[in-house]
């Protein structure tokens, strides 16, 4: 409840506050949002099976933006930040995938 | 329900594979730690297998969740997806103002390539097209002057031979003949000295004279034959041109006025600003001649 409400609240905000993304954080924003997403997925999968663990939904939320950032800034310093970029896009679009079906299978039984 | 190992669902396989979900993995391996308080296996495929028989509590646990409980996972958990639904906004606005900004160093260098080719052959095509079209403008130019042109030497022609009515300065010479004693000479006469002084259109009586003009003497001597048309005295001879010049041709000692004197007629001018010659000649068709194509200059 105060997760999507938090959601609500995070989206509002940004709606209205309009805010423009730092030059510094552009190549690292959308790679970031995509890791938070899996890390929320995964959190949500945890949670339906009553394994959620705050400790460790934080710890994977902050860890998951930084590691794919540091990927981003890695291919970047190698000449690679593109294609590093679209790697971890469809990793963590794997997983999102894959913790979605886990999701649809305790919500639907299915 | 979901029967993993006995389902070729590819979902249900990734699910029961400890590698493919990591940080549901990590979830779950803590969450061993904080629901389930089992201490000490935190292998993956063992909490699947744990938790497909709590699975018929997955709706009732989701329903449960709408329920607000300030705990502090709750709390953290709401911040997060704060900053997750902010970020998310942020990125797509972003993406949508300003979808340059957000590429690499490379991406736009390529892109300013491109823009920077497309904007030369452009502006190639647009010096080409502009050139063209002053081309076609002089082209124009050069059309509607030859076209202006043609007219007014049409409208010369026409008034040289005489099928146009034509206006203008000249004089006008009325020759009083009671005896009709003038003879058809004697007009060409005058008709040959006013062309000398530069007349530009003529015409005695109602009868324009252009050069195939002919003047003959009337065997009943009524008048004079002009054009083999009857014109009887007094004669009266509009001529369109310099009058400063016509009059004093006539003038000339021996001239025009002398000679109808010596036959007993009097020749009266007088010169006008506006002379309107409005007879016309009629041309026949030419049953001969036709144009020939202009020798090169």
């Amino acid at each position: 409840m105060i997760a999507a409400l938090g959601l609500l609240v995070g989206i509002i905000a940004g709606l209205v506050l309009e805010p423009t993304v730092p030059l510094w954080l552009q190549p690292y924003l959308p790679i970031a949002v995509v890791a938070a997403l899996d890390a929320v997925f995964g959190g949500l999968r945890a949670f339906l099976d009553g394994i959620f663990d705050d400790r460790v939904f934080t710890v994977s939320f902050l860890s998951n933006i930084v590691v794919a950032a540091l990927i981003v800034y890695l291919g970047d310093q190698l000449g690679v930040g593109s294609q590093l970029s679209t790697g971890v896009v469809v990793v963590l679009g794997i997983r999102i995938f894959s913790n979605a079906a886990a999701i649809r299978r305790h919500v639907f039984k299915a | 329900m979901t029967d993993d190992p006995t389902q070729p669902d590819p979902d249900s396989g990734s699910h029961a594979s400890p590698g493919a979900h990591g940080s549901q993995g990590a979830h779950g391996g803590h969450g061993a730690h904080g629901a389930h308080a089992g201490h000490g296996h935190p292998a993956h495929g063992g909490h699947v297998a744990d938790s497909e028989p709590d699975q018929p509590g997955g709706r009732r646990r989701l329903l449960a969740a709408w329920r607000p409980r300030a705990t502090r996972a709750q709390l953290l958990a709401g911040l997060l997806c704060a900053v997750l639904g902010f970020a998310l906004v942020v990125q797509v606005q972003q993406n949508q103002t300003g979808n340059l900004s957000t590429l690499r160093q490379s991406d736009l260098l390529v892109i300013l390539d491109t823009v920077t080719k497309r904007s030369r052959s452009l502006e190639d095509q647009a010096q080409r097209l502009e050139q063209q079209r002053a081309q076609l403008q002089s082209g124009v130019d050069r059309a509607g002057a030859a076209q202006q042109a043609a007219l007014q030497q049409l409208a010369a022609y026409e008034i040289l031979t005489g099928t146009q009515p034509a206006e203008g300065p000249g004089i006008q010479l009325d020759i009083a003949d009671p005896q009709v004693t003038v003879s058809a000479a004697t007009l060409l006469d005058a008709v040959e000295e006013l062309r000398n002084a530069g007349a530009e259109a003529m015409q005695i009586g109602d009868v324009r004279i252009v050069a195939s003009t002919s003047f003959a003497d009337d065997p009943q001597r009524r008048g004079v034959l002009v054009d083999q048309q009857l014109v009887r005295p007094p004669y009266r001879v509009l001529v369109i041109g310099d009058p400063a010049t016509l009059a004093p041709a006539l003038e000339i000692p021996g001239g025009v006025l002398d000679a109808l004197k010596q036959v007993n007629a009097t020749g009266t001018q007088q010169r006008l600003a506006t002379v309107e010659v409005r007879a016309v000649h009629t041309l026949a068709p030419l049953a001969y001649a036709r144009p020939a194509p202009a020798p090169p200059p």
